[in-house]
């Protein structure tokens, strides 16, 4: 089904979301090509963290559709009707989705390589000697070979984040999440895990969304950025322009403060 | 003569079978409770009605005294024509019970496991089961070792009130001793020893359990 369409990867229509009262998206309409890079910018609260999040089916919506990969996720076809997804269809879509956490979120009981071998032997099946060599050459990807048989306590916050790059792309996911992946990290840590990133950007064939606050690698590394701002899209297009030229006054004013502020 | 040793000799092998009754109700009574807690937290965790059900029949069983449930068990049910011996009824009770107790420390254990690691299976996309099974208990249950270990130990000291139906337990069995020979220093004082040893055997293997759980568990 896929490849032969040039459906978007993602696709957010009308989505909208809200806590009680506070509206956090108002009417998302948003398309991720196939492989496409999207950094995320945005002040707090605007709404950044949340788009991830939904698609990661950590949040429910309250209105809209999110598309992946062809089909609709948060919703299905029956009788002719689009109905909310049953959970049955939510994990099958879900399964192309992979994340990567602010905070890792590794599981501290297990070792690096059993962190990454949990999922592909429990979901996909996998013989865990077929998981294992699998999560060996993503340790090795993420430049953790040696690392294995560690607990996440004994890494440092760089080597768990890695881990943890390494454990979402055991299952094979076709659009990677990155919420704000270095945000907890040592400023002197982000550099190794971004390395990461920019490898994943080119030797995979992935769609890559990511809630960054690390400007200069947005910009280097990302085909789009969005600046959301207060549920909305503000403005978005390629780094270059957003970045050197900014049209809307509200992605100046914010451009202007982290800029400063580093 | 306050202490007779002769008579002690006579009474230690009846008191020892009384004691195997005592570890068989606290040992089977302590594996059902936490199971049961462990239900019951999950309920409570579960859709509101069958949370407020299942926080509700916490809530009674932990208000009310053994002892009445107990007597409930065992002179009450068989009314209604469920007639339990007085072994399976005391055992009954102290599972109730004690699984009530536990529930509110399985439920701590389980409240303190960070929702990003709720998160993280939703993302691996793992299932309700494994996500529980493989991820969260092994993290919500070595923390409440030391907490479940001071509820075996309460358990154990509770079996007594089975005396109370004369299940032959070593109180109740202490008690006969003491009424047949007129004697009642001998026996009350083994028992008490028993469980002292019995006690503090438990307690240091509870320790022990804590111990290798945080070494393998580093965090």
């Amino acid at each position: 089904m896929s490849g032969t369409t040039e459906h978007p990867m993602v696709r957010f229509e009308g989505v909208t979301k809200r806590y009680g009262a506070l509206t956090v998206l108002d009417d998302l309409n948003l398309e991720i090509k196939r492989g496409e890079k999207v950094a995320i910018i945005g002040p707090s609260g605007s709404g950044k963290t949340t788009v991830l999040r939904m698609l990661m089916t950590l949040e429910r919506i309250d209105g809209g559709v999110i598309w992946v990969d062809g089909e609709p996720m948060t919703h299905m076809q029956k009788n002719g009707q689009m109905v909310p997804a049953e959970p049955k269809h939510l994990r099958r879509v879900r399964s192309k989705i992979g994340m990567v956490f602010q905070h890792f979120n590794l599981f501290p009981h297990m070792t690096a390589l059993a962190n990454c071998t949990e999922a592909p032997v429990t979901v996909l099946g996998l013989s865990r000697r077929e998981a294992e060599e699998r999560a060996a050459d993503l340790l090795n990807l993420v430049g953790l070979a040696d690392k294995k048989g560690h607990y996440p306590a004994q890494l440092s916050g760089g080597q768990q984040q890695r881990v943890a790059i390494a454990r979402a792309l055991a299952m094979r996911p076709k659009v990677m999440l990155f919420d704000e992946v270095t945000s907890a990290l040592d400023p002197e840590l982000c550099g190794e895990v971004l390395q990461v990133i920019r490898k994943l950007g080119s030797e995979h064939d992935l769609t890559m969304l990511m809630v960054t606050h690390q400007m200069g690698f947005a910009k280097e590394f990302a085909d789009r950025v969005c600046f959301f701002y207060q549920g909305k899209i503000c403005e978005q297009g390629v780094p270059k322009e957003l970045f050197v030229a900014p049209k809307n006054e509200r992605t100046q004013q914010f451009l202007r403060a982290v800029l400063e502020a580093v | 003569m306050i202490w007779d040793w002769n008579y002690t000799l006579e009474i230690l092998p009846i008191l020892a079978k009384a004691s195997i009754v005592t570890i068989e109700a606290t040992l089977l009574s302590f594996v059902i409770a936490l199971i049961l807690g462990l239900i019951l937290a999950l309920l409570r965790m579960g859709g509101p009605v069958v949370g407020w059900l299942a926080s509700a029949f916490v809530e009674l069983v932990r208000s009310t005294p053994l002892l009445i449930q107990i007597f409930f068990l065992f002179f009450v049910l068989p009314r209604a024509g469920i007639v339990l011996d007085a072994f399976a009824a005391g055992v009954i009770a102290l599972s109730l019970h004690y699984g009530c107790y536990c529930s509110e420390v399985y439920r701590a254990g389980l409240e303190a496991v960070p929702r990003g690691q709720w998160e993280a299976c939703t993302a691996l996309n793992l299932s309700s089961w494994n996500t529980f099974k493989n991820i969260i208990l092994p993290q919500a249950i070595p923390p409440i070792v030391p907490a479940l270990g001071n509820y075996l130990v309460a358990l154990f000291k509770d079996t007594p009130l089975l005396s109370a139906i004369a299940v032959l337990e070593l109180v109740q069995t202490a008690k006969m001793l003491g009424s047949e020979n007129f004697r009642y220093t001998e026996p009350m004082t083994v028992v008490g020893l028993t469980f002292l040893v019995l006690s503090l055997v438990s307690a240091a293997g509870i320790r022990w359990l804590e111990q290798r759980l945080n070494r393998r568990s580093v965090r």
